[in-house]
Parts: structure tokens; C-alpha cells; sequence
């Protein structure tokens, strides 16, 4: 990457008192990137995010802003914009005045009729070009978030963070959202940051997705990657629906090893790290990279407990002696009469290379396993 | 069905009533006989006598002194109390370490539990010619004269009126949004500017709050006036109990509160007008 980052952690760590939030971070963001932080809540994600935006200081290490160290600058001489997780609009002030607040703060002042301008081209914007006289307490929740967005635009700058944007909205207006964010950072070209703790959100509007947790960063790739090439036991789990089962490493063939299930069943699986003959795995299986057939072949054989239908596709929930419920899903193919019923005697077989196989860990044990992802990465 | 619902009638009847006996004694009858007193004239011997002319109030310029000290007192008293109440609320508010703040809150309301009258004894002994006075002369200041000046009632009235303004200010900058302080500032906003753009603004309810509980208490206040301004310029709280006890002219005293009141209901208004229209809120909570 020969372009200066428009975002680089270097060596990043934030501790409150005792408690450390973020824990050495290096993170080179590329401009003009779509990029999510990902993580439950207490990963650092926020934190990450605040420090961008001059709110908190790192204990140790240094943020830079396109290539400019940081450090002792305040929020409002950074050129970055945040959109607040519930808007934090200006309840005193219109639609118009909260757009133009930061074009109000510039120095030298600009005049009215180029604030006015500005204003009106950010609320086209974000549609919601005639809105602005509107008390921000008539909007609905979407018009409030795409305020803060044309707020947090009008002053052009460098990198836009989003802490948790469409938290606050209901399914289907955030499924517009996302298209809509995603459209307004091809259009203007600048760096989005968003942080979220929705891993659907993550990887459907971002180029780049950033997996937190404890602190630390654990994967980093495009959002295809952290779904198929799940750094470790903690991303499969965290990212998208998966069935982990537990097992043993009974020996290697190239680059599969084969683990023996809880009832004997051995499977090939992929792996990220070196494993240990006799090793206790936890091995990845997608819902969507199990097939279901009849009770004759497939190396599971289990009978279906639960059928969730959901227009194109089916979730079943498979009882598997020894080993538990497994989740599958299933194409609906129209007329095919595919489904199965509740009661049914199935065989569940997978896709070769689709069973990946981490090591077990215990939570204690995850920040250390971490630290080695990431020079895997950078 | 309809046995229960009047037995919730009549207990929530039951409930009110205690207080409802309360005002309607202590203050809707008096203040109805103040208001019939006030059109009624000065009996020969003092007191009532039962008439229907608003004589009482066309005589209201005789007192015109009076009115304006109070009208001058009240505001720029208020305005004193304001000036000093509000970086203490700030503080406790936006500033003070969250586990202080609850014993902060206490120092603040704590001198409330002595009496208002003592307190400003105390003042006049503290101001007067054994008190700071004789500690100047002590280090060679000579002749400094602090009670019964102008300075002295007003320090009197932010002393003891202090913790009403406080208290409704802190309550407003406390229920601010931080992040709207961190959107300030996110914008460009310098601290200067978020303070006047945002917080200020927002915590306009409650200054306006304290503003008007303040200055309604102010518009009748004489004890502070008396005891530390010596008793010498005139207000209206001075010149009721001077009608009422001393010349016992009942009409035109009652002529002089209902005014007060007046004045006291359009006060209230404007705060209100004001600070909903500045702060955007729907609803200002007077107490």
C-alpha cells in the first residue's frame, strides 16, 4: 500500500484504571475504504472509534489521521465526523440548523448564502431536501439518522465514523439504510468507519471487516473471507449461524486432518493452525454447507426436530445421536417437494473442504491465539 | 363494575383532600379576601370596611418607590444569584467526580435546615464593625464600611436564596445529553462555542426556573433588606407589613399584593415563553 492510510493505529492500548480496553492495536485503514469494526459488546470496538474522533486518548501507542499524529488534537481541530448511535441531534434547533452547525463553527466564518447552499446540498443528499424547517422531534427515526449523516457531511471530512448508525431502526428500514450508506461512500469517495456489533451489517455493506475481540483485533480481511476463512474458533462462531462440534485429531492427509466426532464419525477437515494428533478440536460446519438426502447415505444420519420455513430456503434443526442438534439450511426449490417434516429420518452430508477444525480454547486462552492472526494478516 | 369504580372515585377523593382543605384555607379564601379587601376602603378605627372602589389602586403611585427598589431588587438580585449558581451547578453537574457529587448536592442544600432569619443575623454580625470591618483595621484598612450598604443586601439575598437557583440548573445540565456535547465538538465546536451553542441553551429551562422562583420570593422579601441594608431604602415586602401591622390600612395593602401577584403570574409567563422558545423544549417544569 503506497498511499498514506487515512487511518493507522500504531501500537494502540486504552485502558480504564485497571481495565484494558484496547490492547495493542496496529491497523492501517486505506482511503476511500468501507470498513467495519466488528465485535460483541466490550471488544474495543467503540473505543477504537472515540479515539479516532478525539473523545479518548490511548494510553499507549498513537492514532494518525492521514499520515498526521494525533495526539493532543482535539475533537473539533480533527477532520473527521462521527454519526452519534442515536443521532445526538441538537434538540433546540431545526433540520437546517443542525445540518449547518459545523459550517457555522468554520473560521474564517462563511457567508450565510454559501451556508445555506452547503446546508441544503447535504439534506439533498441524504434526501431530505424541503425538511428543513422540521423540529427534529417530528422526524421519524429514519429522517433523524439520515440528519445525522448530512450533519456529519457537511463539512467534507477526511474519514466519516458510524458508531452503531442503524442500531436504532427497525429490519426493514435498516436493510434500506445499509444499500443507502453503501451508494453515499461510492458516491463521495472519502473513508466510512462503522462500528457494529450486527455481523450481518458488517458484511454486507463494508469492503473491509475488522473482527474485535477482548481488545484485540482478530481477523481483517473482506467480509467473504471472514465468513469462509474464519480466522479462529471465536470468528466462526461470531460471524454468520455455524453448527461447532466437538472432537479429536485422529491424523493428517495433506492439508485435512481427520477428527473423530463425539459418535465415532470422522471428517475431514480443513485447518487454520497446526494440530496436534490427539488434539480436542471444535470443528466449523456452515448450516448452508450441509445437504440433506435420504436416511440411506451422508456420514450423519439424524432425524429432523424443528422446520423452520422461511420463503426460499428452510432451517431445519437435526438431532443427531451422540453428537446433538445440528442447524442445516436448505434451498426450497419450487416443486420439488424438498422438505422435510418434523419426525423425518434424515442423512446430512457435507461439501468436501467445507468442515474447518480450530483448536479448542478456553477464554483465557483466545487473546494469546489473537495476537498470532494478526501478524498472519499484516 | 360501577361499585368499584366509585369507591376509586372516592378514594382518590379521600387521598386529595388533606391537601385540597390545605390551599383552599391557606390560600384561595385569603387570597379571595385580599382581593375583596383591596377594592374595599380603610375603616376609621383600621382595618376593613366593606365598599366597592378602586381607589386603593389608583393611590398605587403613593407607594411608587417602594415598587421600583422591588423591581430593581428582585431582577438584578436574581441575576446575582444566577451569576454565581451557575458555574456551582456546572461544576456539580458536568465537572464534579460522580462519587462527590451526592455530598456536594448535601453541602448546597444543608444550610437550608437553619433558619433563614439566623443566617442573616449571622451576616450582620460577620459585616458589622466587630466583624470584617475589624479584621481590616487590624491589618490597617481603616473605616470600611460593609453593613447596610447596597452590597451587603445583595450578598444577603445570593447567600440565602443560592441553593434555589442551584438546584433546578444542576437538574437541567444533569439530564443533558453528553453526546450532544461530543457532537459539538466533533463539528468544530470550540469548548466556548458548544458551551453558549449547546449547553447554555439547553439548560435554559432550568436557569429560567430558578430565575422566576428566585425573583417571585425577591418581589416579598423584606427580612434581608431590613436586617442587612438597615431599613432604609423601602420595599413592597416593607411597606406590607407597615400597612398591614402598623398602619393597619387593610385595602390598600391588599390592593399592593394583588399587584404583586400580578406581577408575579406575568414574570413566570415570560420565563416560560422565553425558555421554551430558546431550548426548543416542549415543557418547562417550574417546580
Amino acid at each position: 500500500m503506497t498511499a498514506v492510510p487515512d487511518i493507522e493505529f500504531r501500537g494502540v492500548t486504552k485502558r480504564y484504571g485497571a481495565v484494558t480496553a484496547v490492547s495493542g492495536i496496529d491497523l492501517a485503514i486505506p482511503p476511500s475504504a468501507f470498513v467495519a469494526l466488528l465485535g460483541p459488546s466490550g471488544c474495543g470496538k467503540t473505543t477504537c472509534l472515540r479515539m479516532i474522533g478525539g473523545f479518548e486518548q490511548p494510553s499507549e501507542g498513537q492514532v494518525f489521521i492521514r499520515g498526521q499524529d494525533m495526539a493532543g488534537t482535539p475533537p473539533y481541530r480533527r477532520p473527521v465526523n462521527m454519526v452519534f448511535q442515536q443521532y445526538a441531534l441538537f434538540p433546540h434547533l431545526d433540520v437546517e440548523a443542525n445540518v449547518s452547525y459545523g459550517l457555522r463553527q468554520a473560521r474564517p466564518r462563511l457567508s450565510s448564502q454559501e451556508i445555506g447552499r452547503r446546508a441544503g446540498e447535504a439534506l439533498e443528499m441524504v434526501r431530505l431536501a424541503g425538511y428543513g424547517g422540521r423540529k427534529i422531534h417530528e422526524l421519524s427515526g429514519g429522517q433523524q439518522q439520515r440528519v445525522a449523516l448530512a450533519r456529519a457531511l457537511v463539512n467534507k471530512p477526511a474519514v466519516l465514523l458510524l458508531d452503531e448508525p442503524l442500531a436504532a431502526l427497525d429490519k426493514k428500514l435498516r436493510t434500506d439504510m445499509q444499500i443507502e450508506l453503501q451508494n453515499l461512500q461510492r458516491e463521495i469517495g472519502i473513508t466510512f468507519v462503522l462500528v457494529t456489533h450486527d455481523q450481518e451489517e458488517a458484511l454486507s455493506m463494508s469492503d473491509f471487516v475488522c473482527v474485535m475481540n477482548g481488545g484485540r483485533i482478530v481477523q481483517l480481511g473482506q467480509p467473504s473471507e471472514i465468513y469462509d476463512e474464519p480466522a479462529d474458533l471465536f470468528v466462526a462462531d461470531f460471524v454468520g449461524k455455524t453448527n461447532l462440534l466437538s472432537g479429536t485429531v485422529t491424523g493428517h492427509s495433506g492439508d485435512l486432518v481427520d477428527i473423530a466426532l463425539a459418535d465415532g464419525t470422522v471428517i475431514a477437515a480443513r485447518k487454520r493452525t497446526a494440530l496436534r494428533q490427539g488434539e480436542t478440536v471444535s470443528v466449523s460446519l456452515r448450516p448452508e454447507s450441509l445437504s440433506l438426502g435420504a436416511p440411506a447415505g451422508g456420514p450423519l444420519k439424524g432425524i429432523v426436530r424443528n422446520r423452520i420455513f422461511l420463503g426460499s430456503t428452510a432451517e431445519y434443526a437435526i438431532e443427531v445421536q451422540g453428537i446433538g442438534t445440528l442447524l442445516a439450511k436448505a434451498d426450497h426449490l419450487i416443486g420439488q417437494g424438498n422438505l422435510f417434516k418434523p419426525g423425518e429420518p434424515v442423512a446430512i452430508g457435507y461439501a468436501s473442504g467445507t468442515p474447518l477444525a480450530f483448536p479448542e480454547t478456553k477464554n483465557n486462552g483466545t487473546n494469546q491465539r489473537v495476537n498470532q492472526h494478526v501478524e498472519i494478516i499484516s | 363494575m360501577h361499585g368499584n369504580r366509585f369507591r376509586h372515585n372516592f378514594l382518590t377523593a379521600l387521598l386529595l383532600a388533606p391537601a385540597t382543605a390545605w390551599l383552599v384555607v391557606f390560600l384561595v379564601l385569603p387570597f379571595i379576601a385580599i382581593a375583596i379587601f383591596s377594592v374595599g376602603e380603610r375603616a376609621p378605627e383600621g382595618g376593613y370596611q366593606a365598599a366597592f372602589t378602586f381607589a386603593q389602586y389608583a393611590n398605587l403611585p403613593a407607594r411608587a418607590t417602594a415598587f421600583w427598589n422591588t423591581m430593581v431588587l428582585a431582577p438584578v438580585g436574581a441575576l446575582a444569584c444566577l451569576l454565581v449558581a451557575y458555574p456551582v451547578a456546572y461544576y456539580l453537574a458536568l465537572r464534579a467526580p460522580a462519587r462527590w457529587r451526592l455530598i456536594l448536592l448535601a453541602l448546597v442544600v444543608i444550610p437550608f435546615w437553619t433558619s433563614l432569619l439566623m443566617r442573616t443575623y449571622a451576616w450582620m454580625y460577620i459585616l458589622g464593625g466587630r466583624g470584617i470591618p475589624a479584621l481590616l483595621a487590624f491589618v490597617g484598612i481603616e473605616d470600611v464600611r460593609l453593613i447596610n450598604t447596597p452590597g451587603a443586601v445583595l450578598l444577603g439575598i445570593v447567600y440565602g436564596y443560592l441553593p434555589l437557583m442551584i438546584l433546578p440548573i444542576y437538574v437541567s445540565l444533569e439530564r443533558l445529553d453528553r453526546r450532544l456535547l461530543e457532537a459539538s465538538a466533533d463539528l468544530g465546536a470550540t469548548p466556548l462555542s458548544t458551551f453558549v451553542g449547546v449547553t447554555l441553551k439547553l439548560s435554559l429551562p432550568g436557569v429560567m426556573t430558578g430565575f422566576s422562583l428566585v425573583m417571585i420570593l425577591l418581589l416579598g422579601e423584606y427580612l434581608i433588606p431590613t436586617l442587612l441594608g438597615g431599613g432604609k431604602v423601602f420595599f413592597i415586602g416593607n411597606a406590607l407589613v407597615d400597612l398591614f401591622l402598623q398602619s393597619r390600612n387593610w385595602p390598600f395593602g391588599s390592593a399592593i399584593a394583588i399587584t404583586l401577584v400580578a406581577v408575579s403570574v406575568v414574570v413566570l409567563i415570560a420565563a416560560n415563553r422565553i425558555s421554551t422558545r430558546v431550548s426548543g423544549a416542549r415543557r418547562v417544569d417550574l417546580i
